[in-house]
C-alpha cells in the first residue's frame, strides 16, 4: 500500500521547552488514523507540525511523495493539499459560510468564482448545510461550524485530512451531528489523522490508533486491540479515566 | 442679541464654502493616509527587521513632531531642494504623512485583537502571506477599527485649520477674512466653532450607523 504520510524522528519545541522527542509514524492512502493521548503529550503539535504550522527542531516529514524537510519545498503547495481541521473551527467571521468555502478554491486553486459556488453550494447539501449558505460563522452553533470548517478543508480535495480534536470544544448533544460526518467521510475513504479522545468514533472509524504519551508514541494498534487489550501500563491507565469521564457525562 | 444672531445667520453661506474646503481637504488625506497605513501595517507586522524598524521610524516621526512644524517644512522647506508646491498640495500631502502615521498606530492595535488562529487558518489552507493579509487579516482589521479611524478623520477636520497659516482659505481662513471685512471676531469665531462642532458630530453620529452596518453578523452574541 501506498504511502500518504511518514513521519521519522520528528522532534519540536513549543514555547521553548521540546515536546516531540522523536516521533515515527505513517498513514497509508485511504487509512484512518486515530492519535490518542493525555492533555500536553504533544498530539496538537504533531498534527501542527506535519503541516509547519509549527516548525519542527529535526526529523522528517514526506508528504504525498513531497519530503517537507527539505528547503525548497513550497509549502503553501502542500498545505493546499492537506485539509487541517482545528478544535475552535476557525471559520473567518466576516465572510458567510458560502464565502468561506470559495475563498481558498479561488485565492489558492484559481477556480473561477461561478465554478467554486457550484461546487461549495453542493458540498454544503452533502452536509446537509445548504440552509447556512448565507449565513455569518457566528450566526451558526458550534456544531454546524465545525461541520463548515471540515466542509472548508474538504472542498480543497485534499490527499490528507488532519483534525485536531475537532469535538473537544462542543457541547455533548452538538458532538454527534460532527461524529455523524466524520464517520460518513471515512466511509468514503479519504485518508484521516485525528486527534481525538471519542472513543466509539475511534472504534468505529479507525483502522488504526496511536497513544501517545510525553511526546512520544508510547503503543500502537487496531482498534479493538488497543481499547481492549493494551499492553502498556500506560494505556490501561489513560483508558480508564478517560472512560471515567466518558461515564459521567450526560446521555445525550 | 437678536442683531448677532441675525449677523450670525448672515455668515453662514460665506463660511460653508470655507467648510467645502475644510471638508475635501480632510477627506482627502484620510483615504490617502489610509491607504499609506495599509501599506505600512504589514511591514510593521510581517517585515524583517531594516522594514519594519524603517516603518516605525516613520510614525515616530510624525508623531514626535508638531504638524504645523510639517506643513511649514513641506510647504517652505522642499522649494529649496527644488520641490515648490502650492499650498492646498503641500497640506494634503503634510496632513497625510502625518494622519498615516497615526493610522497605522491604529491599524496595529486593531490587528492585535485578531485572534492568532485566523493567521494560521489560512495558512493552512495555503495561503500565502499576502493573501492571508488581504483576505483574512485586513478586512477584519478595518472593521475593529472603526471607531478609532472615525475619531482620526474627526481629528483631521479640526486640525485641517493649521492649513490657514498657509493662505489655504479653508473654514477658518474665511472665518479670519469676514473678521477683517467686520471687524467682530467674537461672532465670526462663534460661527466658525459651531460649524466645525456641527460638522464633527455628524461624522461622529454617521460613523456609529456605518459601525453598525459593518459589524460581523451573530458577532454581538458570542466570543470570536
Amino acid at each position: 500500500m501506498e504511502q500518504v504520510l511518514r513521519v521519522e524522528g520528528l522532534k519540536a519545541s513549543y514555547g521553548g521547552q521540546e515536546v516531540l522527542h522523536g516521533v515515527n509514524l505513517t498513514v497509508q492512502r485511504g487509512e484512518k488514523v486515530v492519535i490518542m493521548g493525555p492533555s500536553g503529550s504533544g498530539k496538537s503539535t504533531l498534527l501542527k507540525c506535519i503541516v509547519h504550522l509549527i516548525k519542527p527542531k529535526s526529523g522528517r516529514i514526506i508528504l504525498d511523495g513531497e519530503d517537507l524537510s527539505d528547503g525548497g519545498v513550497d509549502l503553501k503547495k502542500v498545505r493546499a493539499k492537506t485539509g487541517f481541521v482545528f478544535q475552535q473551527y476557525n471559520l473567518f467571521p466576516h465572510m458567510n459560510v458560502l464565502r468561506n468555502l470559495t475563498l481558498p478554491l479561488e485565492v489558492v486553486k484559481k477556480v473561477p468564482r461561478s465554478e467554486a459556488e457550484a461546487r461549495a453550494l453542493q458540498l454544503l447539501k452533502a452536509f446537509g448545510l445548504e440552509e447556512f449558505a448565507y449565513k455569518y460563522p457566528l450566526q451558526l452553533s458550534g456544531g454546524q461550524q465545525q461541520r463548515v470548517a471540515i466542509a472548508r478543508a474538504l472542498i480543497m480535495d485534499p490527499v490528507l485530512l488532519l483534525l485536531d480534536e475537532p469535538t473537544s470544544a462542543l457541547d455533548p448533544e452538538l458532538r454527534r451531528e460532527v461524529l455523524e460526518t466524520l464517520v460518513d467521510i471515512a466511509k468514503q475513504g479519504r485518508s484521516m489523522l485525528i486527534v481525538t479522545h471519542e472513543l466509539d468514533f475511534a472504534e468505529a472509524a479507525a483502522d488504526r490508533i496511536l497513544l501517545m504519551d510525553k511526546g512520544v508514541i508510547v503503543e500502537e494498534g487496531e482498534p479493538w486491540e488497543l481499547l481492549y487489550r493494551p499492553k502498556s501500563e500506560m494505556a490501561r491507565r489513560f483508558l480508564v479515566e478517560i472512560r471515567a469521564v466518558v461515564h459521567h457525562k450526560p446521555k445525550s | 442679541m437678536n442683531e448677532s444672531f441675525f449677523f450670525i445667520a448672515s455668515l453662514l453661506p460665506e463660511l460653508v464654502k470655507g467648510l467645502q474646503i475644510t471638508l475635501e481637504i480632510s477627506l482627502v488625506s484620510f483615504i490617502l493616509g489610509l491607504g499609506l497605513a495599509v501599506i505600512l501595517l504589514p511591514l510593521r507586522i510581517y517585515a524583517p527587521l531594516p522594514f519594519s524598524t524603517l516603518s516605525r521610524g516613520y510614525v515616530e516621526l510624525f508623531r514626535g513632531t508638531p504638524l504645523l512644524v510639517q506643513l511649514l517644512l513641506i510647504y517652505f522647506g522642499l522649494p529649496s531642494l527644488g520641490l515648490k508646491l502650492d499650498a492646498y498640495t503641500a497640506c494634503v500631502i503634510a496632513i497625510s504623512l502625518n494622519s498615516a502615521a497615526y493610522q497605522s498606530e491604529i491599524l496595529r492595535s486593531a490587528v492585535k485583537s485578531i485572534p492568532e488562529m485566523q493567521f494560521l487558518a489560512a495558512e493552512s489552507l495555503g495561503f500565502s502571506t499576502l493573501q492571508t493579509y488581504r483576505h483574512v487579516i485586513l478586512p477584519q482589521t478595518l472593521r475593529t477599527a472603526i471607531p478609532a479611524l472615525v475619531n482620526e478623520m474627526v481629528t483631521l477636520v479640526k486640525e485641517s485649520s493649521l492649513a490657514s497659516v498657509l493662505g489655504v482659505v479653508e473654514l477658518t481662513r474665511r472665518g479670519e477674512y469676514l473678521v477683517a471685512y467686520t471687524f467682530r471676531a467674537l461672532e465670526v469665531y462663534v460661527a466658525v466653532a459651531l460649524i466645525y462642532l456641527a460638522a464633527c458630530t455628524i461624522l461622529s453620529q454617521a460613523a456609529r450607523g456605518l459601525e453598525k452596518k459593518l459589524r460581523i453578523p451573530g458577532y454581538e452574541k458570542g466570543v470570536v
